[in-house]
């Protein structure tokens, strides 16, 4: 029954192959279409988690700021999401005149095309992952860097200065949070020998790295945040004084889609800390796809309890903590980790 | 034609109408944005080629921090018409095709020149082994001077963006 449970997904993927071939598709082609159907899942799931973390993220702030959050619309307020989701596609659809239009319309797509695409690498559980590139953890961490694009590409179109200086704070932060998170990767990829996701899991049959990496673990966890644009990090959005950065002029479901795309980063960058640090799938008794969704969810759940309880940093101090403070430590975690393994290795053969 | 062969033309096409939109688009962010369609088909062609550390390291690097920074320097210091230099100006649009049109043939001509051995049987991943070798170990000398250049650089832009304070 147990192993029946854990190879669920794979049986249905092989299942789906056979049935495929039974059409007289040949293998390559059915294999091609399983990619597709896989892709469309991982949209499902992400669309339907995130009407559950959108309820999560309100009830956490309610709880934090001891109020009752939503609490009108089904059983404690989970429908609320639902709702509201309805209300941002029945919406008009304004595209202020002076925009520019081709741009305003394609930067939502392209960020959210760009936040499903950070899955395709992420293993869900054993033998679950779309592609098991063999450099998987880097093709997360460019292909993230390509939503500073989608980003400048709102808030200059937008034609309006709030955007524009929400964007450019929003890139300028990107990039500077790019470098500490490449880093703090790093000195895993050393202890695993691989960038291959599957085998950075496998690495960590004995021991998971966040107890080898603990420093690597809290930069990652920090330029993570300041990579979602998330509170405390918040400056390009910043509602009190920017309205809502990039997305100022953007509505109904233009809007909703820049905002379901940061909660599918979340999501990804935490599946990312989980499969990274946390052991990925590999836990006790449950399938191995459960232990990933509670792995993110905690994750998760930290994240949005940072974003609750900190106020917003400045500016200039954001960026020079990112230049002066965490750039240097991941430097020196490397260097530390080189030692840690020359020795390691000369004690060990 | 097989899928493979789809895929080439699929990508060559993305790439090559990114470039012609970097020449012909008169609004000059639109041209950017038009180069990073085409950095990104460039991209797809490694891919294709399995070559995916290099395909990954154009998308890092061309597509998302060398646009942004062109972007950026585009909206900080565009003073001037940016119909200067596309193809609807007068006159540079004859000097912008004669310096394409030589690129193009000493470009090509070292193409011809050039032996491109096949070297099959080895792996993906040994292929990095390969690059990480060769930059951090026989070329490890023009790595760093290229990493020192490059620092120069940033900090002699930093320098002429704040003003070097008088003692």
């Amino acid at each position: 029954m147990m192993q029946k449970i854990e190879t669920l997904f794979v049986d249905l993927a092989d299942w789906f192959i056979t049935w495929l071939q039974g059409w007289g598709i040949p293998l390559a082609w059915a294999d091609a279409i399983l990619v597709v159907v896989q892709f469309l899942c991982i949209v499902a799931i992400v669309l339907f988690n995130i009407t559950i973390l959108v309820w999560l993220e309100r009830k956490v702030s309610g709880f934090i700021q001891e109020r009752p959050g939503p609490n009108r619309l089904g059983p404690f307020g989970i429908l609320q999401t639902i709702a509201d989701a309805l209300k941002l596609l029945t919406k008009e659809d304004i595209i202020p005149s002076k925009t520019d239009r081709w741009i305003f319309r394609t930067a939502p797509i392209l960020f959210m095309t760009i936040s499903v695409m950070l899955y395709i690498v992420l293993p869900f559980g054993k033998d679950m992952q779309v592609v098991d590139l063999n450099v998987g953890l880097f093709f997360f961490i460019s292909v993230g860097s390509l939503s500073t694009i989608a980003i400048l590409m709102g808030g200059w179109s937008s034609n309006n200065k709030w955007s524009l200086i929400g964007a450019m704070r929003s890139v300028a932060q990107m990039i500077s949070y790019e470098i500490p998170l490449a880093l703090s990767l790093i000195g895993v990829v050393m202890i695993a020998g691989s960038l291959r996701l599957s085998d950075i899991v496998a690495a960590q049959d004995n021991i998971w790295f966040i107890i080898l990496q603990p420093i690597a673990f809290l930069t990652y966890f920090i330029a993570a945040t300041a990579e979602l644009n998330r509170g405390p990090f918040d400056m390009p959005e910043a509602e009190q004084e920017l309205t809502a950065g990039a997305y100022t002029e953007y509505t109904g479901m233009r809007y909703a889609l820049f905002f379901l795309a940061e909660y599918t980063n979340l999501v990804a960058v935490s599946a990312l800390a989980s499969t990274v640090f946390l052991g990925g799938w590999q836990g006790p008794w449950l399938p191995s796809w459960m232990w990933i969704i509670i792995k993110t969810y905690i994750v998760l759940l930290v994240f949005m309890w940072v974003k609750w309880t900190f106020p917003r940093i400045r500016m200039d101090h954001l960026m020079s903590f990112s230049w002066k403070v965490l750039i240097p430590v991941t430097l020196v975690n490397i260097v530390a980790t080189g030692f840690g393994l020359y020795i390691f290795k000369g004690i060990g053969g | 034609m097989n899928m493979n062969d789809a895929v080439f033309i699929i990508l060559g096409v993305i790439t090559l109408f990114g470039a012609v939109g970097v020449v012909s688009f008169n609004n000059i962010v639109h041209a950017a944005i038009s180069l990073v369609i085409s950095f990104l088909g460039v991209a797809g062609l490694y891919f294709q080629l399995q070559a995916e550390f290099l395909g990954l390291v154009q998308v890092i690097v061309y597509a998302g921090a060398i646009s942004v920074l062109i972007i950026f320097a585009i909206m900080l210091v565009m003073d001037r018409d940016p119909a200067r230099t596309n193809l609807t100006h007068k006159i540079n649009r004859w000097w912008g095709g004669l310096i394409a049109v030589l690129f193009a043939v000493f470009i090509g001509l070292a193409i011809r020149e050039s032996q491109f051995p096949v070297q099959a049987g080895s792996s993906s991943s040994e292929r990095i082994g390969q690059l990480a070798e060769l930059l951090l170990g026989d070329y490890v000398i023009a790595f760093e001077i290229a990493a020192i250049l490059l620092l120069v650089a940033v900090v002699g832009a930093i320098i002429l963006a704040k003003g070097a304070k008088d003692q």
